[in-house]
């Protein structure tokens, strides 16, 4: 089975390398220049796999992109699923398999890099064919920068697969000139072995570059395996060439059928030969180059099935004069084979009934019914499609604004055509990108093709009909091999009432494999037309979308991924937390200490230490990651009073008030502090996760309703960085590292602010406090941060003076009752429900939310309120969510639900647990008995006023 | 407000900068590019209404007129540049301990504008070097080639994924100040050593 199909000379292959590699387990060998595909053929292996539903053999049906079949699992070297031989570059070391239609994910991660580029150009032309290098060397010559992007490993697109001649020489000589030419314009970039897969609004176009993955396992791993090209352009040129469209019949799916246009790039690009036997069935003058040149390069061609009624004349003599029978007027009805095509079943086919058949011996048959344009980039960036009749193809219908199509993917296939129409749509880019084409000449510079023979007309077949239907294996003319999706199935679709492709696609899963449908789509839209009687032109055809072809997730993720996969946000003092040992808990994109444990300490046990030192001691955190806005100008504090439920408009410079700011809604959307600097500057504090949120808020009332206010908003979260000092020997604590501040509660009382110095850096110190005991807020910049820190934990050594991360944090302010907003909110908790009244304004006229406050649903007496919920049993911990029913058993669901516990922990002041909750009625309920299931129980818990922890504020002063 | 000066214990070379450690690191890169940390910069957010009295005070201090031209940046007296945020936001970078500017400022805008000291809000890093814009494509969606990004060119924009002020600072996009929030610093200089990785044995980055 591995006898070679490589030929002596010729081809684009290094036959002076040999790649071993493997294939479903055989050891085989290849050249470099080859792909998988051309590779597997070289050495007679034409099925690559078994089909996904029935277990057919399939085989290698086309060279490119558009291939529905041979699909191969990679393992060596990374496993990589669902990837096409044809588009699989051969190297030393691959090691693949065919695949049944599913793949399989590593178990292990991609050690390999992917990164993305941005790039900006005037003009991208998409496809380095005839057509794309002629739009690229001419906007390259205009002085346009030019991004030329291309799939193949190298330059020439269909030049590549055909022996073409541009003035009177190979025409890669012309595409080697071209390429020199063009990667000599300082402003020019060549990308090979780049796919072009999304083309969206504005110039804008995304394209995969395969960078080392033809390097195997040499790829050098600092070196990203495929980049995202994130390319930006003037005026987009779509060039991409065009698919043969096979002709449905039955049996088409053996291994060694395969498109004309196929054989004819594995011949001559790869020097192999396809088979010994062939048969080329077409429709279309293309393919008689393919017996052509198969039988000068020492095949046997035994016939050309034709379908028209006459030969082409240049072509009929370019056979008779090699001995090739041409049968016009025949199809192919069928074939036979079991894991390769040995027999091609052929008939007249005349008013659309079969004649009786011949079979003529072949292991290799060729297709082709003509040429779908490449329209995929066209169609997604919103071009109307056109249906030609005379190719049965869908071409591009119009221009559409910053992009033009060349070539081939016109249906313009002939090279003289392609070549003038890529410079033509050159000078539409230039034109339209605003550059001025005077540098050009007045008459394009094209090279000289050789005559082409006069064309005659495609036919238009999508199928042929199966001369026996009742034959007892089901239908086997298939539309879709790699969905194993027949004629049957779109009939049975049509008949079910389907009347769109789009409907006919999602019933029959034509179209939806990894190829999308590259072959097969335009059949069968074809198929739908002649069930329904209508035209297909306005049937038309499913919509073509993003990605043109499969794109790894590896590659969309680049490098976001690991540690870069989001930003990690850290305060200036976070190495000193790390060296601590602190266990860090993600708030948005913070990094917070969570908790510092000592000694294996679990966090239960660190936490209660922690709490206990700030009640008994002296404790301090990070706090830097709040949100701090400054608020300046004459009308600052009218600004504030109307964002704040409260007044502060009458607080004194020097003072600090707490606030809380609601929705139009009158539910708590934030809370913090708001220190008076000046008569007319504020700086206000929200919760970490809202400081982009609350500037925001605050802005668009600024900017959009209030304009006339005198004032100006600045973030400065990050300017000053945060300490919270906490516990009875905070004062102490203070008036060590300030030694020029008075710290007496008469001078610095509670709910004022002091600038001094503190360890000798210019600092705001707020007498404010999170935990309800005697604390501060120490404010410096953030570059002095950590040089603060350490010289507060200094002075506080000698009181035992305790980092403490969130989670004591949360556990002081829950026996405070004091709310987390996000925590005991969930944006349908006014003030009112928190317990706050108090801080709702009666004075002000307006402000916003007031106006909801009147509402009768939130004046309800059986709105949920915030409250304490004391475990009976003082050491269960109630779970964070759990719910709070009325009955000690429960019913039948639905079960009453009375409200959910919010915040829940275990307390060292309170010798016990504690929790949280939200409960309907529930200030009329404190003392009464509640449940909250926890595991098969019903936990009974008494309702308690949500300040839980020194109700008098005894502890506050000091 | 007004901060007193204070008899300082802890000594200015205590202080950190976000990418203090990271300096070792930052000068290992390929040599395509250089990048450094420009550290302790005095960074003064200023909003004035454009062609007003107050801006026209702050000109007379800053020695320039504020760029009005959308996403510029123009050179002052002593080392100050002034880089357009908005219709009517600038942000003031001098070099560092200017520490007098902000008063100055707020004194020459009065109560017809803002300032806001936000020096140690960010950091800047220094990108140089003829393979900076090479280096900054790989996460920054703006066009830098000198014919579209001129020197004085100043944006706001994502690099990678974090937020930053970006300044073109010469005439062949190879000086870049990128300033970036100081969380974020630490990010976007991972982020930069890691793009760097795939030019470790580049040649053209030799």
């Amino acid at each position: 089975m591995t006898s070679s199909f490589r030929l002596p000379t010729g081809g684009r292959v290094d036959r002076s390398t040999e790649l071993a590699f493997t294939f479903n387990g055989e050891a085989l060998t290849g050249h470099r220049g080859d792909t998988l595909a051309s590779a597997l053929l070289a050495n007679g292996v034409h099925q690559v796999a078994t089909s996904v539903r029935l277990g057919r053999p399939r085989g290698i049906v086309a060279a490119g992109a558009e291939d529905p079949s041979a699909l191969v699992q990679v393992e060596e070297p990374f496993p990589e699923p669902m990837l096409t031989a044809t588009t699989v570059e051969l190297h030393d070391g691959l090691v693949a398999r065919g695949l049944p239609g599913q793949g399989r994910l590593a178990d292990e991660p991609d050690p390999a890099r992917y990164d993305a580029v941005h790039a900006h150009c005037d003009v991208l032309v998409v496809g380095a064919g005839p057509a794309g290098l002629t739009a690229a060397l001419t906007a390259a010559r205009a002085g346009a920068r030019v991004v030329l992007v291309d799939e193949q490993r190298e330059a020439g697109g269909s030049l590549l697969g055909a022996p073409e001649r541009l003035d009177g020489a190979p025409a890669l000589d012309w595409v080697a000139a071209a390429v020199d030419e063009l990667t000599a314009h300082r402003d020019v970039r060549v990308l090979q072995r780049t796919t072009a897969f999304g083309h969206y609004d504005d110039g804008f176009v995304l394209a995969l570059e395969k960078r080392t993955d033809h390097l195997g396992a040499q790829a050098p791993a600092n070196r990203a395996r495929q980049r995202v090209w994130r390319i930006r352009a003037g005026h987009v040129v779509v060039a991409t060439g065009a698919h043969e469209r096979p002709i449905v019949f039955a049996g088409n799916d053996r291994p060694g059928i395969m498109l004309a246009g196929a054989a004819r790039t594995y011949l001559n690009r790869y020097a192999v030969l396809p088979g010994s036997e062939v048969v080329v069935f077409t429709s279309d003058d293309a393919a008689y180059a393919a017996a052509v040149e198969i039988a000068d390069a020492g095949g046997h061609v035994a016939a050309v099935i034709e379908a028209r009624a006459k030969a082409p004349a240049h072509w009929a003599e370019e056979c008779a004069r090699r001995g090739i029978e041409v049968r016009t007027g025949h199809v192919v009805t069928g074939t036979s084979g079991t894991d390769r095509v040995t027999r091609a079943h052929v008939a007249m086919l005349a008013d659309g009934v079969v004649g009786p058949r011949t079979g003529i011996a072949c292991d290799t048959l060729l297709v082709s019914g003509g040429w779908n344009p490449t329209v995929h980039l066209y169609s997604q960036a919103r071009g109307r499609l056109r249906y030609d009749a005379a190719l049965g193809a869908f071409v591009p219908g119009e221009e559409i604004d910053r992009a033009s199509v060349a070539g081939s993917a016109t249906g313009e296939f002939t090279l003289a055509g392609a070549l003038r129409s890529g410079h033509d749509a050159a000078r539409r880019a230039l034109a339209s990108a605003g550059l001025s084409t005077e540098g050009l000449p007045a008459e394009p510079e094209l090279p000289v093709t050789d005559p082409e023979p006069p064309a005659q007309p495609t036919r238009v077949l999508w199928s042929v009909p199966d001369p026996d239907p009742d034959a007892g294996h089901g239908d086997q003319r298939f539309v879709d091999l790699q969905r194993d999706a027949t004629v049957g199935d779109i009939l049975r679709a049509t008949g079910a009432g389907m009347r769109s492709v789009e409907h006919v696609k999602r019933y029959t899963t034509i179209g939806t494999a990894h190829d999308q449908g590259k072959t097969s789509g335009v059949i069968a839209s074809g198929i739908v037309a002649e069930a329904l009687g209508v035209d297909v032109g306005e049937l038309g055809t499913t919509t073509f979308r993003p990605p043109y072809t499969p794109v790894a997730f590896a590659a969309l993720a680049g490098r976001d991924r690991g540690v870069l996969h989001d930003p990690v946000r850290v305060t200036a003092v976070h190495d000193w937390h790390v060296m601590h040992g602190a266990e860090f808990e993600n708030v948005g994109q913070w990094k917070r200490p969570w908790y510092y444990p000592q000694d294996g300490e679990d966090l239960e046990t660190a936490v209660l230490r922690e709490c206990a030192a700030a009640r008994e001691s002296v404790a301090m955190m990070d706090g830097s990651t709040l949100g701090k806005i400054d608020v300046q100008g004459p009308d600052a504090a009218e600004l504030l009073d109307r964002l704040y439920t409260n007044l502060m408009s009458s607080l004194k410079v020097g003072s600090v008030r707490y606030g809380v700011m609601c929705g139009l809604d009158g539910m708590v959307i934030d809370d913090g502090t708001v220190i008076r600097v000046a008569d007319d500057r504020f700086l206000v504090t929200t919760t970490t996760g809202n400081a982009a949120k609350i500037l925001d808020w605050m802005e668009e009332w600024v900017q959009t309703e209030w304009p006339e206010l005198r004032v100006h908003l600045a973030s400065v979260t990050e300017q000053w960085a945060t300490i919270p000092l906490v516990g009875p020997r905070s004062r102490d604590v203070l008036a060590a590292v300030a030694p020029d501040l008075d710290v007496s509660n008469d001078a610095f009382p509670f709910m004022t602010w002091r600038d001094t110095g503190v360890a000798g850096v210019p600092a705001r110190v707020c007498r404010i406090s999170f935990s309800g005991e005697l604390a501060y807020e120490v404010n410096v910049p953030a570059w002095d941060a950590l040089a603060v820190w350490e010289a507060i934990f200094a002075a506080g050594r000698q009181w035992g003076i305790t980092p403490y991360g969130t989670e004591t944090m949360h556990v002081l302010r829950a026996e405070k009752g004091y709310p987390i907003i996000g925590q005991e909110t969930d944006g349908t908790v006014t003030p009112q429900d928190l317990g706050m009244a108090w801080v709702v304004s009666k004075k002000k006229d307006d402000f916003v939310g007031k106006r909801s406050f009147s509402r009768p649903e939130n004046l309800r007496p059986d709105r949920k309120q915030l409250v304490g919920l004391l475990p009976v049993d003082g050491d269960v911990l109630l779970p964070e969510g759990g719910q709070v029913v009325e009955v000690d058993a429960l019913s039948q669901p639905p079960v009453p639900m009375l409200g959910h516990v919010t915040s829940s922990y275990r307390s060292a002041a309170l010798g016990r647990t504690f929790a949280l909750a939200l409960v309907r009625s529930g200030r009329e309920r404190v003392g009464q008995t509640l449940y909250v299931p926890l595991e098969d129980e019903l936990v009974p818990v008494t309702v308690t006023d949500s300040v839980l922890f020194d109700k008098e504020g005894s502890r506050r002063d000091g | 407000m007004t901060v007193d000066i204070v008899s300082r214990t802890v000594q200015d070379s205590a202080r950190r900068s976000p990418l203090g450690t990271y300096a070792g690191q930052l000068a290992a890169v390929p040599k395509g590019v250089s990048i450094r940390e420009v550290p302790f910069l005095t960074q003064l957010d200023l909003r004035v209404e454009p062609g007003g009295e107050a801006a026209a005070a702050a000109e007379r201090v800053l020695g320039v007129a504020l760029p009005t031209t959308a996403c510029t940046a123009v050179s002052g007296v002593d080392g100050a540049e002034v880089l357009w945020l908005g219709p009517d936001e600038w942000l003031v970078v001098a070099p560092a301990g200017q520490d007098a500017l902000e008063g100055d400022l707020r004194a020459a805008v009065g109560q017809q504008g803002a300032v806001v000291d936000v020096s140690a809000q960010r950091t800047t890093i220094a990108i140089s070097g003829p393979r900076t814009a090479d280096l900054l494509a790989h996460g920054c969606s703006l066009d830098l080639d000198p014919r579209v990004s001129p020197k004085g060119t100043c944006v706001q924009t994502l690099l990678a994924l974090a937020g930053v002020v970006l300044v073109v600072r010469d005439e062949h996009a190879g000086d870049v100040w990128v300033l970036v929030r100081s969380s974020f610093a630490r990010y976007l200089a991972d982020w930069l050593l890691d793009a760097c990785a795939e030019y470790e044995d580049d040649p053209s980055w030799r």
